[in-house]
């Protein structure tokens, strides 16, 4: 959807088609798990002024690289100059949990939605942000909330622990069971079975346990695929006019393969595609970036952190907390950032910047508050 | 419209801005990097957050919530999500005061 509307931006004239095996139009996906609302992007009228042709509810059955052809279910056939795979992810369902509900959708959300009334339990599988904006949300609600997490702490695969604390903290004082450690066998619409072996009984269970790339029609199509489809600097994937961009793709940051399951790179690499097919392509350099809003909370994570190398923290105040990583060479590489409303965005945003421009800090004089940020931007 | 008194020069830092709340509606009140001094509706068009709690860079205004860009000189949207433009009004620096037209 943003790379239709930047093709258009940048002077594109051709046909431009967004196929979708949804029926909605282009809907927001953050707030799913968050407030629950389903908003449009955009509305119908903006996609016709930009001649931007929507098939909704259109499920593409097969893609042929050698005769440039996207086969619809229903037997109709589209040809392409070019094509962008934007195919997502799905949610991940480990085996013994089918019953589970998953939340991807807005109809997902409306299910799930529908349960968090009070006094219903829910249990939820999964201490990752699924996991605990859904709690946040179940809580807000008046739900007993209980979240199952196999690892030793909250959110241990992209945020820093003096984060991840926090948030604890906050769930455990909004009177969510947080159970650590806990490993899960099984799990249907209503339990969830324990590797321990005990059992616990629920209204409905919930699983957030991390999403798969859609890669089969990439595979099917022949195009290389290694934990999600395979893109270079251009976002083009092993065929020369087909691109892939957002969740479902697998991408070079800094000399690390990514694959990268936020808003933020969705929009940023469907950009960077319409100006590689119109032949305007520039170095792909946005940092990875994303937020989470968990009762009054906002998190946001810019960079990516290495979890088993020292973070340092920025004392910023009572009730935020500000950390952030430097590699060998005293190059900003991560921060992230937590407090009530929208509190550290700028000092999020500024260190995202930083990270951009690859700056080299003293990690000391950093973490001293009197340390001014956008004087150190200004600098570099 | 009428001219009120919003807040003093140096309320504001150099490149930065504020919130400021009137008649219940609000507003963010910028100073660029020249020391101009600009004002907007406080909302972000794209989802109601406050613009205050952005980064101002001259003469733009990033959302703390999803990176929309504003020049807030123009009011006009440089960066998606935001699709509509934020509405201006005008200043004036008056005896160290800065007053909008609202």
């Amino acid at each position: 959807m943003r790379a239709a509307f930047a093709l258009r931006e940048h002077g594109y004239v051709g046909e431009v088609t967004l196929i979708g095996a949804e029926v909605a139009l282009p809907y927001e996906r953050p707030p799913l798990s968050k407030t629950g609302e389903i908003a449009a992007i955009r509305t119908a009228e903006a996609y016709s002024d930009k001649r931007i042709a929507l098939r909704p509810g259109a499920f593409v059955t097969n893609i042929d690289l050698g005769t440039r052809l996207v086969s619809l279910k229903g037997g109709e056939a589209m040809a392409y100059d070019n094509l962008l795979l934007a195919t997502g992810a799905r949610a991940r369902l480990f085996p013994g949990m089918e019953g589970c509900l998953t939340l991807r959708t807005n109809l997902d959300a409306q299910v799930i939605l529908s349960r968090l009334t009070p006094g219903a339990k829910i249990g939820i599988i999964g201490g990752g942000f699924i996991g605990l904006e859904l709690a946040a949300r179940a809580r807000q609600a008046g739900a007993e909330v209980t979240v199952v997490e196999a690892g030793p702490r909250l959110l241990g695969r992209a945020v820093p622990p003096q984060i991840a604390k926090i948030l604890h903290e906050r769930h455990a004082l909004e009177g969510v069971s947080l159970k650590l450690e806990t490993g899960v066998v099984s799990a249907s619409s209503d339990r969830i079975d324990l590797v321990d072996g005990s059992s616990m009984k629920f209204d409905t269970v919930i699983a957030g346990v991390g999403a798969v790339p859609e890669t089969g029609l990439a595979e099917a199509g022949g195009l290389v695929v290694q934990n999600g489809i395979v893109v270079d600097g251009d976002f083009r994937t092993s065929a020369p006019d087909v691109f892939a961009a957002g969740d479902c793709c697998n991408f070079d940051w800094r000399g690390q393969r990514v694959r990268l399951e936020s808003w933020k790179a969705a929009q940023d690499q469907g950009e960077h595609v319409a100006l590689a097919i119109l032949g305007k392509s520039v170095p792909y350099n946005k940092v990875p970036w994303f937020w989470s809003d968990q009762y009054d909370l906002s998190l946001q994570v810019a960079g990516i952190f290495d979890l088993g190398a020292p973070i340092h923290s920025r004392s910023t105040g009572d009730d935020t907390t500000v950390v952030f990583q430097c590699d060998a060479t005293q190059n900003l590489v991560a921060a992230a950032g937590i407090g009530p409303g929208n509190a550290t965005s700028k000092d999020i945003r500024i260190f995202e910047k930083l990270i951009e421009r690859r700056t080299i800090v003293d990690a000391g004089r950093l973490a001293d508050p009197s340390q001014n940020l956008k004087r150190l931007l200004a600098a570099t | 419209m009428a001219w009120i008194d919003a807040c003093s020069t140096d309320d504001i830092d150099a490149e930065d801005v504020i919130r400021f709340d009137h008649g219940g509606r609000t507003f963010a009140i910028f100073r660029n990097h020249e020391d101009g001094y600009f004002c907007t509706d406080g909302l972000c068009t794209h989802e109601d957050i406050h613009l205050a709690d952005g980064l101002v860079m001259e003469n733009t205004i990033e959302c703390p919530k999803h990176s929309s860009i504003f020049d807030f000189t123009t009011g006009e949207v440089e960066t998606p999500p935001a699709c509509n433009n934020l509405h201006c009004y005008k200043t004036k620096v008056e005896g160290g005061r800065v007053l909008v037209d609202i």
